[in-house]
């Protein structure tokens, strides 16, 4: 059986046609061709996939694309300006090294901006602690947190 | 003019797109007509396959096509080689049973592959794929390396009865012996050194596609090096000429040595694409990764040191087994050996070493190469024997450590390596104090007072990166060369394009190689691109593992680049209508010596492509080179970790609350990158000590660790950050005097983890990981030896 979702994604209107089994983030690869967002794993534990959705952080591997349906959805490919000028957050982590493979990446920023809107001047320990749902295995995660904590600031200015 | 580019830590090239989200990974591409691809794999960890019915699973929706072990050998596709010869203590050669890239009458692991099936869209060929009915005969099955050579043990290939691989030995046995007997104190260890899964964050995944027009093939794959990729597939496996296989490993999300490998299902798919005549799609699930990707570590080891009344080291002996798995994998069979025996002098003058090595086969995941790849494991062994060591002859780790440091170079160790320089009591010395090591029992006192339990550990490794030469590693059974190749494209305008046989993955290539030539050619990075990935445009490689790419790849550029600079005072010279003796090239400029006439680097190149004024009778126009590198040896990385544990002996749990790293990498080109790399090194050896471990059930021979929830990665809360440093001392054998930096931290922190821990608990050894129960389990221990 397919289904037809259609939802909003970075703004723009976007629908397609899947089965209904199929999960968001296959949805958002395959059918939209938005492959910034990344499959890591199958257990809703890497991150990678995360995306927001209504405005709040999900890992979009573990929700069906029906449940979104009519849902206001930002991928990484939405987060820069238009012009192309970098978020703070994605800044943050160029200038701080916070990616190596950049496999992990896009879902770490995902999280990292939905993070900085839940506490906006985070500790270390706190960013670490709510970090626990991105896997890295590149960067230690160091440089991850140097980020946030940066781009924290920027973003409360 | 000051070189603005070497040393300085100049922000990412490839961070844009990887941020934006417009990086190219290999599921990421998409190829008109693809069809998809899913492997039947073995749920058994041995099991004779009697029979394998495809015709339900055929008529399913959406099959197109489904192929068998049988299928392969009737087009005589051949099994996966294996890259290095071992020979054994008695000169035969190690035993190479065959690796059919799909089952051939048994299945010998979990998660062996016995089938693809090839759909019209992903889940079709995974619903299909239950449908095909494979009856197996399930066999007895053997696990863990220190049962594959007990009597009566099941038997994983039939030409290895004992399920030995080979017993491979390495140093004077004979003096080692002599050295224990007269030794006034002798430290014994004996430990596992843990099974762990690489997980790159990106799952493998290939995309194969066949033309007809010109009988080509492109491989689209997740690998660390094309070129072997080819090379190995073309001749040795499907008989394909080389010349008509393109294989690109476009970005790929982080490799740790688990994307070397020549794997059966970039084979399996390549070979179909062509039966079907439509591209072949294969991306791998966690699960998938985790029963597939080859594994790392798994050695059995017993260790022994010998010292004298002062504490100096007289001897060492070391017996190892080694866990290969079911099947050699590409590289497999020089890793505990070459890679691991050969390191065993770490920083330290022990004059005799003896080790022997068994590689056993048993049912399992096949294991190669794991970020360190050997060396992690032999450091594991020789800092926790001087450490322990150093506890039961009531001396300072740290002066002990000083009294064996080596301190000339060259210096030639008893297990084969000539190390070219260093200087260990620098790193050290720096360490200590980056660590307050002064302050530490102080810190002790005020855990004690608050019911805590702190340590301290210390592990001052070495590291081999960049195998090499050539003809040295093939007397010693390598069956590839170890050279890097490097082209640099000068375009008529003066802009670059370098093309590198190095891969990156995660390491900054794009940034740290364009530092080199934009250092080397005074032009700004901006005007240099740097390409890597692809056998369609790079003329050779041997890719990126071992910490190699800076000291070879780096070094076939900057070779590359001389002969450009080179043919551009040639050029230069006829220009200014000097002779070519008096032209010197600085800060982007040809210049005739002594005077003001000079031409830029892009008047040079655009006469060389528009050469109407130019030497045409003496020189070809163009200015284009390349360059093939074979180091003259190794380089040696060294550094020394502490590490500073905290232990709540009611709970077991254990924090890392100081992490030192002082490493000496010889000349560093980009800090932040290098910093990078040690971070996440640091964090796949805390990742040993403390939370990884693969572990397989004993007698079903299952995958307990299949998954993110059974196998704990390190998250963001379980590292500190981290205090890292550098000492240089410039290698002597290349031209940018680097050394490497991408496996010291996974070398250095497992037994810095473990000596800080064994320290706090004021236990011998306790096992990795070292989870919270059994932290737990030894405090108990203790405590009730305290109380007897």
């Amino acid at each position: 059986m397919t289904v037809k979702v259609s939802l909003t994604v970075n703004g723009k209107p976007a629908s397609a046609e899947v089965e209904e089994r199929t999960l968001l983030v296959n949805f958002i690869r395959d059918s939209l061709r938005l492959t910034g967002t990344h499959v890591g794993c199958d257990t809703a534990q890497c991150g990678a996939c995360t995306i927001h959705m209504n405005g709040r952080a999900v890992k979009s591997c573990n929700m069906l694309a029906m449940q979104a349906e009519g849902a206001d959805l930002v991928t990484i490919e939405g987060i820069a300006k238009a012009d192309g000028t970098l978020h703070p957050m994605q800044e943050a982590f160029r200038q701080h090294h916070g990616l190596q493979c950049g496999f992990c990446t896009p879902g770490m920023v995902m999280s990292a901006i939905d993070l900085v809107k839940n506490f906006p001047d985070p500790s270390e320990e706190l960013i670490r602690e709510q970090l626990d749902g991105n896997l890295c295995r590149c960067t230690g995660y160091h440089n991850i947190v140097k980020a946030i904590k940066a781009a924290s600031q920027t973003m409360r200015s | 003019m000051a070189t603005p580019y070497i040393g300085a830590s100049i922000k990412r090239k490839e961070d844009y797109r990887f941020l934006t989200g417009a990086g190219n990974y290999t599921d990421d591409v998409a190829l008109p007509g693809q069809t998809h691809a899913h492997f039947v794999r073995s749920p058994h960890a041995h099991a004779k396959i009697k029979s394998i019915k495809k015709d339900k699973a055929l008529k399913a929706p959406g099959v197109v096509a489904i192929f068998t072990g049988d299928d392969l050998a009737g087009a005589k596709v051949n099994g996966l080689p294996c890259g290095w010869l071992i020979t054994d203590v008695n000169g035969q050669p190690m035993k190479e049973p065959p690796h059919p890239c799909l089952a051939q009458g048994k299945a010998r692991y979990v998660g062996d592959h016995v089938a693809i099936v090839i759909a019209e869209t992903y889940p079709q060929a995974r619903d299909a794929a239950e449908l095909v009915k494979v009856d197996y005969e399930e066999l007895p099955a053997v696990v863990r390396a220190a049962e594959a050579r007990k009597n009566g043990a099941p038997v994983v290939h039939d030409i290895a009865p004992d399920n030995t691989c080979y017993v491979w030995g390495l140093g004077d046995r004979a003096a080692v012996d002599k050295a224990f007997s007269g030794a006034a104190h002798v430290t014994t260890l004996e430990f596992l050194n843990n099974r762990l899964v690489p997980n790159a964050i990106e799952p493998r995944a290939a995309n194969a596609t066949y033309s007809r027009a010109d009988d080509s093939y492109t491989l689209y794959v997740a690998n660390q090096n094309p070129h072997v990729e080819r090379l190995l597939m073309t001749a040795f496996v499907l008989g394909l000429p080389e010349h008509k296989v393109r294989v690109v490993a476009p970005d790929v999300g982080g490799g740790f040595g688990s994307k070397i490998y020549l794997y059966a299902e970039d084979v399996v798919c390549t070979w179909a694409s062509k039966q079907i005549n439509r591209p072949v799609k294969w991306t791998a699930d966690r699960s998938e990764s985790f029963v597939s990707d080859a594994h790392g570590r798994d050695h059995v080891t017993r260790a022994e040191l010998a010292l004298d009344r002062e504490g100096r080291f007289l001897a060492m002996r070391v017996t190892t087994t080694a866990n290969m798995g079911a099947y050699l994998s590409t590289f497999a069979s020089c890793i505990p050996t070459i890679l691991y025996a050969t390191l065993l002098a770490g920083q330290y003058t022990t004059p005799v070493i003896y080790a022997e090595v068994t590689a056993v086969f048993t049912n399992t995941a096949p294991v190669d190469a794991y970020r360190g790849a050997g060396r992690p494991e032999a450091t594991y062994v020789v800092e926790r024997l001087v450490e322990t060591a150093a506890r039961e002859m009531k001396m300072s780790p740290a002066e002990i450590r000083r009294r064996n440091f080596i301190k000339t170079f060259p210096y030639q160790t008893p297990v084969a390596l000539l190390y070219d320089t260093g200087n260990y009591e620098a790193t050290l010395a720096e360490a200590l104090k980056i660590a307050d090591v002064a302050g530490f029992q102080g810190r002790r006192a005020d855990a004690a007072r608050r019911g805590k339990l702190r340590g301290l550990g210390y592990s001052c490794y070495i590291e081999a990166c960049g195998i090499a030469p050539s003809n040295v590693a093939g007397a010693l059974g390598a069956r590839a060369g170890l050279f890097e190749a490097g082209e640099v494209r000068v375009h008529p305008t003066g802009k670059v394009t370098v093309f590198t046989g190095s891969h990156s993955h995660g390491q900054g290539h794009e940034t740290t190689f364009g530092q080199v030539v934009a250092d080397r050619l005074g032009i700004p990075m901006e005007d240099i691109d740097i390409v890597h990935g692809d056998t369609g445009k790079i003329l050779f490689g041997m890719g990126t593992y071992g910490s190699r790419s800076i000291a070879v790849g780096g070094t076939a550029i900057v070779k590359a680049v001389d002969k450009i600079v080179a043919k551009g005072k040639k050029i230069a010279a006829h220009l200014m209508e000097a002779a070519e003796a008096d032209i010197e090239f600085k800060d982007g400029a040809f210049v005739v010596r002594g005077t003001d006439k000079k031409k830029a680097f892009a008047e040079v190149s655009l006469a060389a492509y528009v050469p109407h004024n130019y030497p045409l009778d003496k020189l070809e126009p163009g200015l284009n080179e390349n360059a093939f590198y074979d180091p003259a040896n190794f380089t040696f990385p060294a550094g020394s970790h502490i590490c500073e544990v905290e232990v709540d002996p009611d709970t077991g749990t254990v924090s890392i609350v100081n992490f030192t790293a002082v490493d000496d990498f010889g000349k560093i080109i980009n800090p932040m990158i290098v910093e990078g790399q040690v971070h996440g090194g640091l964090t796949q050896g805390i990742g040993q000590a403390l939370t990884e471990g693969c572990h397989y059930d004993k007698e079903s021979g299952q995958l307990v660790t299949g998954s993110y929830l059974d196998y704990c990665m390190p998250r963001a809360d379980d590292v500190p950050a981290f205090k890292v440093g550098t000492k240089e001392t410039p290698c002597t054998h290349n031209p940018l005097g680097v050394k490497g930096c991408g496996e010291a931290g996974a070398i250095g922190a497992p037994a810095a983890v473990m000596n800080a821990l064994t320290d706090a608990l004021g236990v011998r050894d306790i096992e990795m990981p070292a989870t919270p129960q059994r932290i737990w389990r030894a405090c108990q221990e203790s405590k009730m030896k305290k109380a007897a």
